[in-house]
């Protein structure tokens, strides 16, 4: 007898899961229940399709004929209503009814949206979806657009929209663009670089409200007064677990679902990866640690024991043009030293964070192809000490050097 | 316009004194290509690295072109009407023997003539030495105990011709590149052929002897002495040679009571030794300067000469005793008597006759009575004052001279310094007051001796640039300022020739050695023609060789034997000063570096000034490979790389001497030789200074790259010219507070692109300097001694190089390593490479697959010792 697995969500968590789920021997009815009217997609190339560097349908995942292959019943375009966790029962938003045994939240997350004056207007919006991707796509060339957030996804969207001639102004609060992912330095490369495709940049810009007329955004007005004109206004500020279905339900959370090691909720039925989850006390906005946790989650699916372990996360910007790489604690601190190549000449600069000759820390800018070795490294904790003159050069120069040269 | 259509020039090479032929023809363009001369006697076409690489020598970079006085540019007449009047006025006030020239090997002789001729017969003073008195005058004066005359008695055909040659503190394979090249021709010609090498160190020369005596510094009299009692005791004495012989009892006596265990030779080789040069007929004994620049100099040569003539192997065809000499001229400006101790043409300035005879010939007013100045004493002399006017001449006495700081204080402290060089970038012309632009050797025209007695021609190949004069010309019109019109209206090189010819007719009626008067009458065409000739070229002898007949110059016709005792150089190593200082020359090196330094491939050999050190004495002072050393005794200190090598004894130091302020400020090593000199010859100890050796511990240490020159400021710093511009090593005991403004100073570039990588904790700094996509410059600091390819990283200047400060060939590219054959560019790595995957096994094989050592074959030593070394390891293996 086979029993029946739901799984609400079919993100790019929700994909992996079920890729992982159909190399094991089928022991679920399974059914997806996602509230975008489509399946899986890989959410993180929205900005290729924006920039118009890839198509759509190259980023889809998981289409129809999959599913149909795999057996799988799919609820697109539906929301879950209730989730009776008593009854093991979801209800979705058309009243269809859904039993389960083992029930998957991946039900990611929601874009924060600050609680702006005017952030209702119509022309306001995130940057989450293919449909936000869409709007942002229908923009004419010389419209004007506001970003709101010089992180990585507002970075993306404003890079992606100004490829299309849209004139696009970046607000960022702090002081400088991505800075959870890079150094001032490389930052400010990152600028000149986005200012030089006619990006206008605003940082330690604090926002008052958004302007409007018959419900349509006109301009984001800024605390010192200045009104940044648009004809559309992308909030690209954060996210936040989506956690509304798992608290109605009574699952513990914090800022996300709560998940064990074993992806597994307060209730040892229900299950929860990716973007909605909080595992001890960390939530997860990249791919990486996502697959992991979908991994797990599918091992624990099929009776077998594994235990999620937050690993080592990187950053790459898709923009193309803009190479960066990220990973670590490159701000530093007591007992790091720092490597630090500089070439702006080249837009290139490369630093790296080491304690006790390990490297803890990257940031890449300009040329990147190191990162994966640099990353590499970091993650296995390498002793650095007998290539650091050569390190900072990447893979071919320190592996070369590792066999010595005579002063 | 290539140069091709240009004719070719024969001249002569002016570097050491083999006295190489060369064909020069212009470019075009200022510069020259340079090929040797197969008509030459003395190198029958084939060139060293030094002089294959005379091309890159001659361009007109760094020339003193116009007078400068005071450091200020001036006109000849200005400055000349100067240097007379000042001369004139110190003369008179301080009389003739306040005034000195210190003039050089480097001059033609005709410039030398009239230099000599301009102090001893008409300042009146003998107070003109010569650098040769740091390279020769123990030969001379051994020579003329010996012989009475400096006469060298055989050629370079005997090198030819012997059975058995001997090295004595000569690496000839370095210092005399062409003569090693064809002995080791004439060892392939005829295999039984030997050669022993006698030096403390285990020299280039030394690959493919058949005998390395590592005897202890300065005991060569000890050995030739151990020799000559051996000889006798063997009944090799030439009994029919003998009578032309005086003093052999003494000799005798004194040999004998010598010991050969101060030696600190193993008695199975000496007796190797002695059995086999008292059993070969035909020997030549080659020396140099590990014989003559010792407080036992000229004692030496005696105990050398003694046994060839005990013998009676002298001046026949395969042997001979046989000098051979630094420069190019060190050999004409003996004969011109440009040592403060010689008169002129072999005459004595102290034999009342010979005096007269050429007071009488030159018309000169006066005439010194006695010897003047050596050039210890002399510039001792410039340090008490008693010195107020002196005129250097084309030499670098504030490097060159022993306690070389106090010379150069001395110098600065003169009341009128004039200098003629061809650059004002030396040590010496910058203290100068009046410096005046010399014609160099491309373009000067007169006549050099080499040391086998072959005079040659040195033509002009190159247009004279800017408002420089021949050295003669010069000395000539300062000499009519002072009044002596008639006796200075020299017009030509040829012109002086004639009358020095003349006057070596007269040396000839005196019964001297040195008669050139055959050449008295030579035209003017004929002189522009004239081919290498040995002297003498006279009525009753020319060229061949001297003394086989018996026939000496003293008075009784017969040689003297010297007796003469082992002494130990003047200082002797303590607990303060442990170690023995050796000095001396490099193979791509010349003197101080003021021509070869403008050469990338000779600068590429030894780019850095060393010291090598015994490996037991680095480890025992905690010294490692590429630390920087510091030398040093009550004189001074100098700072140098270390080089590691069992080459040298333990307790042993060697120095090359090539580094001046110029090239490498602290390196300057002559500071630390003491200013003690053979009490006959004059001659400094510049091979045996006791110091002290330390790891010299900077708090950082660099290498730069640049497409142009630069002066670094910095504790410790040495210099050289690459291909693409310039290369530097440099330490310092103080991080600057900003290595970017600290690097931008160094090199000029304020506003150039940067590129840097900084590891700040570890004291990593490396900055690149671009400009429109072309690396400039670029420094690499470190805490250690810096570990990059510099051969690889001195080629990039001028190139886009992005990953230059990666310090190292793409991956996957190999670095040639230091650079073995000059002429090619082939480096050591790329030779070891050959030999370990092609399997080459002999330096011929390596030749034909990578060309190295195919040209002037200067190297051919050093590839040998690499196949050694990798056999050596094979076999280990």
């Amino acid at each position: 007898m086979r029993q029946k697995l739901v799984i609400v969500g079919a993100g790019m968590a929700a994909g992996r899961l079920l890729d992982r789920l159909s190399a094991a021997p089928a022991r679920y009815d399974i059914t997806l229940v996602n509230a975008e009217p489509r399946g899986s997609y890989n959410r993180i190339m929205l900005s290729p399709v924006l920039a118009g560097d890839k198509a759509f349908a190259d980023i889809v995942t998981h289409d129809e004929a999959w599913y149909r292959a795999q057996g799988i019943t799919c609820q697109f375009g539906q929301r879950v209503d209730t989730l009776d966790r008593d009854g093991k029962l979801v209800t979705l938003s058309d009243g269809t009814a859904l039993p389960y045994d083992r029930l998957v939240l991946a039900t990611g997350s929601m874009p924060f949206m600050p609680p702006l004056p005017g952030i209702g207007l119509a022309g306001v919006i995130s940057y989450r979806d293919l449909e936000d991707t869409r709007t942002m796509m229908d923009l004419r060339a010389g419209q004007r657009a506001v970003v709101l957030g010089g992180g990585l996804l507002g970075l993306e969207a404003a890079a992606g929209m100004a490829a299309r001639g849209i004139k696009v102004s970046v607000v960022h609060l702090n002081t400088h663009l991505m800075e959870r992912q890079l150094d001032a330095e490389a930052s400010a490369l990152l600028r000149t670089e986005l200012e030089a495709r006619g990006i206008n940049i605003h940082c330690g810009a604090q926002s008052q409200s958004i302007v409007g007329s018959d419900g349509r955004v006109q301009a984001l007005r800024l605390e010192d007064g200045r009104d940044l004109p648009c004809d559309l206004l992308v909030i690209a500020t954060g996210i936040r677990p989506s956690v509304a279905l798992a608290q109605s339900a009574g699952l513990t959370t914090a800022r996300g679902v709560t998940v064990d090691d074993r992806m597994t909720t307060s209730d040892p039925a229900i299950l929860a990866i990716g973007e909605c989850t909080e595992h001890r006390g960390q939530t997860f906005g990249l791919v990486a640690p996502v697959f992991d946790q979908a991994d797990v989650a599918a091992r624990i699916l099929a009776g077998q024991e594994a235990t999620f372990t937050p690993r080592e996360i990187s950053a790459k910007l898709k923009v193309t043009g803009c190479d960066l790489f990220s990973a670590g604690d490159f701000d530093g601190g007591r007992d790091t030293e720092t490597i630090v190549l500089r070439d702006p000449a080249r837009s290139r600069y490369r630093r790296l964070v080491l304690r006790d000759n390990r490297i803890i820390g990257i940031v890449l800018y300009g040329d990147t192809s190191d990162g994966p070795w640099f990353f590499d490294l970091m993650k296995a904790r390498a002793d650095v000490s007998l290539m650091r003159d050569a390190l900072i050069f990447g893979q071919a120069y320190a592996a070369a050097s590792r066999h010595g040269m005579a002063a | 316009m290539d140069g091709s259509s240009l004719p070719e020039i024969r001249s002569t090479c002016p570097y050491c004194g083999v006295g190489c032929g060369v064909l020069l023809r212009g470019d075009g363009h200022g510069g020259l290509t340079v090929r040797g001369d197969t008509d030459h006697p003395a190198n029958k076409g084939r060139l060293c690295s030094k002089g294959s690489a005379l091309g890159e020598t001659v361009g007109r970079a760094g020339r003193l072109t116009t007078p400068l006085v005071n450091g200020a540019p001036s006109d000849w007449n200005s400055a000349l009407d100067l240097v007379a009047s000042t001369l004139t006025r110190t003369i008179a006030e301080h009389g003739p023997d306040s005034v000195a020239f210190y003039v050089s090997g480097q001059l033609l002789t005709e410039d030398y003539y009239v230099a000599n001729k301009l102090m001893k017969g008409f300042i009146g003073s003998a107070n003109i030495d010569t650098n040769s008195r740091l390279c020769m005058a123990s030969t001379v004066a051994g020579h003329k105990r010996a012989f009475g005359t400096d006469t060298v008695p055989g050629t370079y055909e005997d090198l030819d011709e012997a059975d058995l040659v001997v090295l004595v503190g000569s690496n000839l394979a370095w210092c005399h590149p062409v003569l090693h090249q064809r002995l080791l021709a004439a060892r392939k010609a005829r295999p039984q052929m030997k050669l022993v090498v006698i030096d403390p160190r285990r020299t280039a020369s030394c690959d493919g002897a058949d005998l390395h005596l590592a005897l202890k510094p300065g005991s060569d009299v000890a050995l030739f002495n151990g020799l000559l009692a051996q000889i006798a005791a063997q009944g090799a004495i030439d009994g029919d040679f003998a009578p032309h012989l005086d003093g052999l009892e003494a000799a005798l006596a004194s040999a004998r009571a010598d010991d050969t265990a101060q030696t600190g030779l193993d008695p199975a080789s000496l007796g190797a030794f002695f059995d086999l040069w008292i059993g070969t007929k035909k020997v030549v004994t080659v020396f140099s300067q590990g014989v003559n620049q010792s407080s036992s100099g000229t004692d030496k040569v005696n105990a050398i000469l003694n046994c060839h003539l005990v013998t009676g192997r002298i001046g026949k065809p395969g042997c001979g005793p046989f000098s051979v000499t630094g420069q190019p001229n060190a050999m004409g400006g003996r004969e011109v008597g440009g040592l403060a101790n010689m008169l002129a043409c072999h005459l004595d300035l102290e034999n009342p006759a010979h005096r007269d005879a050429v007071k009488q010939f030159w018309s000169a007013p006066a005439m010194p009575e006695q010897a003047g100045l050596k050039a210890v004493d002399l510039f001792r002399a410039v340090a008490q004052k008693r010195i107020k006017a002196l005129w250097i001449i084309h030499t670098n006495p504030a490097v060159t001279l022993p306690d070389a700081s106090a010379v150069r204080t001395a110098i600065e402290g003169c009341d009128f310094v004039v200098v003629s060089d061809v650059t004002g970038a030396t040590d010496t012309a910058r203290l100068a007051d009046v410096l005046l632009p010399a014609t160099a050797w491309a373009e000067k025209s007169g006549t050099v001796t080499n040391s086998d007695r072959t005079i040659s021609r040195q033509r002009a190949a190159l247009a004279p640039p800017g408002a420089t004069r021949p050295d003669w010309d010069t000395l000539a019109e300062v000499g009519r300022r002072m009044g002596w019109a008639g006796a200075f209206d020299y017009r030509s090189p040829a012109q002086i020739f004639r009358e020095y010819a003349a006057l070596s007719g007269i040396a000839g009626a005196f019964g001297r050695d040195f008669d050139i008067s055959g050449l008295s009458e030579i035209s003017d065409t004929d002189y522009e023609g004239m081919p290498p000739q040995r002297w003498p070229v006279s009525a009753t002898k020319t060229g061949g060789r001297f003394f086989a007949d018996g026939q000496f110059f003293h008075a009784d016709k017969k040689a003297r034997l010297i007796a003469v005792r082992n002494s130990a150089p003047k200082h002797a190593p303590d607990a303060e000063r442990p170690f023995l200082l050796n000095t001396g020359r490099l193979r791509d090196q010349w003197h101080t570096m003021t021509r070869t330094a403008l050469s990338p491939r000779l600068s590429a050999h030894r780019p850095e000034p060393f010291a090598e050190l015994h490996p037991a004495d680095a480890a025992a002072l905690g010294i490692g490979q590429s630390d920087l050393v510091a030398l040093s005794n009550e004189l001074g200190q100098v700072i140098v790389r270390a080089q590691i090598t069992d080459a040298v004894a333990q307790g042993q130091i060697f120095v090359p001497m090539h580094w001046t302020g110029e090239t490498a400020p602290t390196a300057r090593i002559d500071t630390l030789v003491r200013a003690v000199t053979d009490p006959v010859s004059g001659q400094p100890e510049s091979k045996a200074s006791t110091v002290s050796i330390s790891r010299f511990a900077a708090r950082w240490y660099g290498f730069a790259i640049s497409t142009d020159g630069f002066r670094p400021k910095a504790e410790y710093w040495a210099v050289a010219k690459t291909a693409s511009g310039t290369r530097a090593e440099l330490a310092g005991m103080s991080d600057p507070a900003d290595w970017e403004s600290w690097a931008r100073d160094l090199f000029g570039l304020p506003h150039a692109s940067l590129q840097s990588v900084s590891d700040e904790t570890r004291g990593l700094h490396r900055l690149a300097f671009e400009q429109d996509g072309r690396l400039l410059a670029a420094l690499f600091i470190s805490r250690e001694p810096v570990a990059v390819m510099r051969d690889y990283l001195s080629s990039l200047p001028g190139t886009d190089a992005p990953e230059a400060l990666s310090g190292r060939t793409p991956p996957n590219r190999p670095d040639p390593g230091p650079i073995i054959c000059s002429c090619f560019g082939v480096g050591m790595n790329t030779i070891l490479a050959a030999i370990e995957t092609d399997g080459l096994s002999d330096v011929d094989a390596i030749g034909a697959a990578l060309k190295a050592g195919t040209n002037c074959g200067s190297c051919r030593p050093e590839i040998a010792a690499l196949l050694a070394r990798a056999s050596a390891r094979e076999a280990a293996e």
